[in-house]
């Protein structure tokens, strides 16, 4: 009868979750490689394109949009501007202009890519329980998960390179912006939202008119959090075949040089610090529940 | 034919209202409801009926159910049972595209912590329903610009909400509800949050509007002055229940329950009550009808508030004769009539 209750796990209870999977990667793979592959190239051919034009511009007016971006962003901060556009002189002088262009590029492609598909997510979480119910756990995996275990299959999915970094990036670096944009789609005060209602908004005006446009330093917020996190899978991404600075971290450890993972670590550290004060920046700015300055 | 009626209008709140309505009809009070099935009532078989172009004020303590009751009109909150009729609309029998439609055309409503969108100008605050309805952008900034100006806020349309303070940010929530021209504006504690004086002049403002347009309003308030000064008509919520409807002067002579005289028994009757209400009235073949022996008495006119009457007839020896706006002889007033009319209990309006 019970004879199950042994001090060794019973050896017949074997749910085969590792067979399934690696059949469904199988029959993924034979019969959507196509599409996979198509993928790829797509996503490849955009990122090229805005790796070509981030090094085409010349470092100075590199350094000078960034300062000018981070000025309008920290409403008319001189100090921070020209703080962090000497950091950005400091990574040319590493000699990492170029691998930080490469980064910034692989970041810009993989956080809009996060963005575009995070919002109409958490949109739609906003609108549904049952949605929500279901997503959180789904979200909260995907945070805890450590990451090799999906690099693998990404990278069958999607080669090694680049656009397999920019999904990897992209599985650990939605959840937040799904969360805050449900988040701020969901605190928008009960009486305006009412007022939208009394005046006649449809569901869709109610989004685009008043909800959206409210959430937005919520939403602003939740970007600042997913650039952070991607910032912190630059190096786990050159693993799988990213180039930029995440490649010079590893170059550094391989060769025992301390010296080259400082400074390629130190590139990403101030990439970080503007894309934070940017984004950040922003988030306040557009707080139209704040009292004005 | 009223404007806007409403037949035993109920609303309960909880998992399963329909399963409260018997003990309702049996009359369990609100509390035992509660207790006993974990339903909240909020209204419980109103009638209510407004006229055109009045102004139908409900008041009532915290939690009687005045949001409630002003939230089934534009069924913000779906009622539970009961009819509700616009003119000829069954408003309850709308669908919810022709429910849009009606709040979009023919009702307007203003919020006590005002609601503005805190992201737009006033102009594009003002605009908001216009914008609902599709109005192209030039003609809906038009008629936003005019309603600004006429609500006193010119020079103000590019400010922020935030910029404004909370008088002029409620003439914005009052310039956006009458920019659709609607036929019934919904007032929730429209002006509770505003400080005495500036509240007093927001009570004016609407007078003065009102006396212009003319709207079927229903004004929600839990101040019984401010009750009294805007109401055509009061309606006394109690748990839910209307337990009194009438003219002001009615409310304040004859509460009809300790829960309303609870409510007057501090305001200033004087300043309530009008000559009209307290005079006797001139019947046929009355003294009065020959009018020779007061002829040189002080005259009253009928409308005029009877602390400002009362001054003028404690010094003279004999009764004032009131008249109309036109002149007409309607009554008489001495200084004992007036006086007894102020004491809770006495001065019972002659009719
Ligand atoms: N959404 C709701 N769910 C449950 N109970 C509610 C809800 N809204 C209002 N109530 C209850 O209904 C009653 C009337 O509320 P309300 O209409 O807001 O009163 P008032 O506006 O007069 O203060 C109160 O007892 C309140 O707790
Ligand atoms: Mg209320």
């Amino acid at each position: 009868m019970l004879e199950f209750l042994t001090r060794e796990f019973p050896a017949t209870w074997r749910l085969p979750l590792r067979g399934w999977t690696n059949d469904a990667v199988n029959w993924l793979l034979l019969n959507y490689g196509d599409v996979f592959r198509g993928f790829t190239e797509t996503l490849l051919q955009v990122l090229l394109r805005v790796e070509r034009f981030l090094s085409a511009l010349p470092w100075w007016l590199v350094v000078l949009l960034v300062a000018l971006l981070v000025w309008h962003a920290t409403a008319r901060s001189w100090w921070t501007a020209a703080t962090l556009a000497g950091l950005m002189v400091l990574v040319g002088s590493f000699g990492l202009w170029a691998s930080m262009m490469t980064t910034l590029a692989i970041m810009l492609v993989a956080t809009i890519f996060t963005i575009v598909l995070g919002i109409p997510a958490g949109i739609a979480m906003a609108r549904s329980d049952r949605l929500k119910r279901l997503f959180r756990p789904l979200l909260d995996g995907m945070q805890t998960m450590p990451s090799f275990v999906y690099l693998v299959p990404v990278v069958m999915f999607f080669g090694l390179g680049n656009v397999a970094a920019i999904i990897a990036t992209f599985v650990y670096a939605v959840p937040p912006i799904i969360r805050l944009t449900d988040l701020g789609l969901r605190l928008v005060d009960k009486e305006v939202m009412e007022a939208a209602d009394a005046f006649g908004a449809s569901e869709r005006q109610a989004l685009f008119l008043v909800r959206l446009p409210l959430a937005v330093p919520t939403i602003m917020a939740g970007i600042n959090q997913t650039i952070m996190m991607a910032l912190a899978m630059v190096v786990v991404a050159s693993m799988i075949g990213a180039r930029g600075l995440g490649q010079e971290v590893l170059r550094g450890l391989q060769r025992g040089d301390v010296g080259l993972g400082l400074e390629a670590g130190l590139a990403i550290v101030i990439v970080a610090v503007v894309m934070d004060r940017v984004t950040a920046g922003y988030s306040r700015r557009w707080d139209h529940t704040l009292e004005e300055r | 034919m009223p404007h806007l009626e409403a037949r035993r209008l109920t609303k309960v709140f909880g998992p399963d209202p329909d399963s409260v309505l018997p003990l309702l009809r049996d009359g369990v009070g609100k509390d035992e409801i509660l207790e006993r099935t974990g339903h909240t009532v909020g209204l419980q078989a109103v009638d209510m009926t407004v006229e055109p172009g009045e102004t139908f004020v409900v008041m009532g303590l915290s939690g009687s159910g005045k949001s409630t009751l002003v939230r089934c009109v534009n069924r913000l909150i779906e009622p539970t049972t009961g009819t509700l009729r616009l003119d000829d609309t069954d408003v309850l029998a709308l669908s919810s595209g022709a429910l849009r439609e009606l709040r979009r055309r023919r009702m307007g409503m203003v919020f006590q912590r005002f609601a503005l969108l805190p992201h737009r100008s006033v102009l594009d605050n003002v605009s908001f329903g216009l914008q609902v309805q599709g109005v192209p952008r030039a003609e809906r900034e038009r008629r936003a610009g005019a309603w600004v100006e006429r609500v006193g806020l010119q020079g103000y349309e590019r400010a922020l909400p935030r910029e404004l303070s909370g008088g002029m940010q409620q003439r914005v929530g009052l310039a956006r509800a009458l920019c659709t021209d609607p036929e019934v504006l919904l007032m929730d504690e429209a002006f509770s949050a505003l400080d005495p004086l500036i509240r007093r002049e927001m009570q004016d403002e609407l007078l003065r509007l009102q006396a212009e347009l003319g709207k079927t309003i229903v004004f929600i308030t839990h101040d019984l002055d401010e009750a009294l000064r805007l109401g055509d008509r009061v309606a006394v919520l109690k748990d839910g229940l209307l337990v009194q409807v009438g003219t002001p002067a009615e409310i304040v002579m004859h509460p009809a329950d300790d829960y309303v005289r609870a409510f007057v028994e501090h305001v200033d009757r004087s300043r309530v009550l009008k000559v009209r209400h307290v005079m006797c009235t001139a019947a046929a073949g009355s003294p009065l009808a020959n009018g020779s022996a007061l002829a040189e008495g002080v005259r009253l006119q009928a409308n005029m508030p009877l602390h400002e009457a009362l001054a003028l007839v404690a010094s003279a020896s004999e009764a004032a004769i009131v008249v109309d706006t036109s002149g007409r002889t309607v009554g008489r007033l001495d200084a004992r009539t007036a006086l007894s009319a102020l004491v809770r209990g006495h001065g019972e309006p002659s009719r």
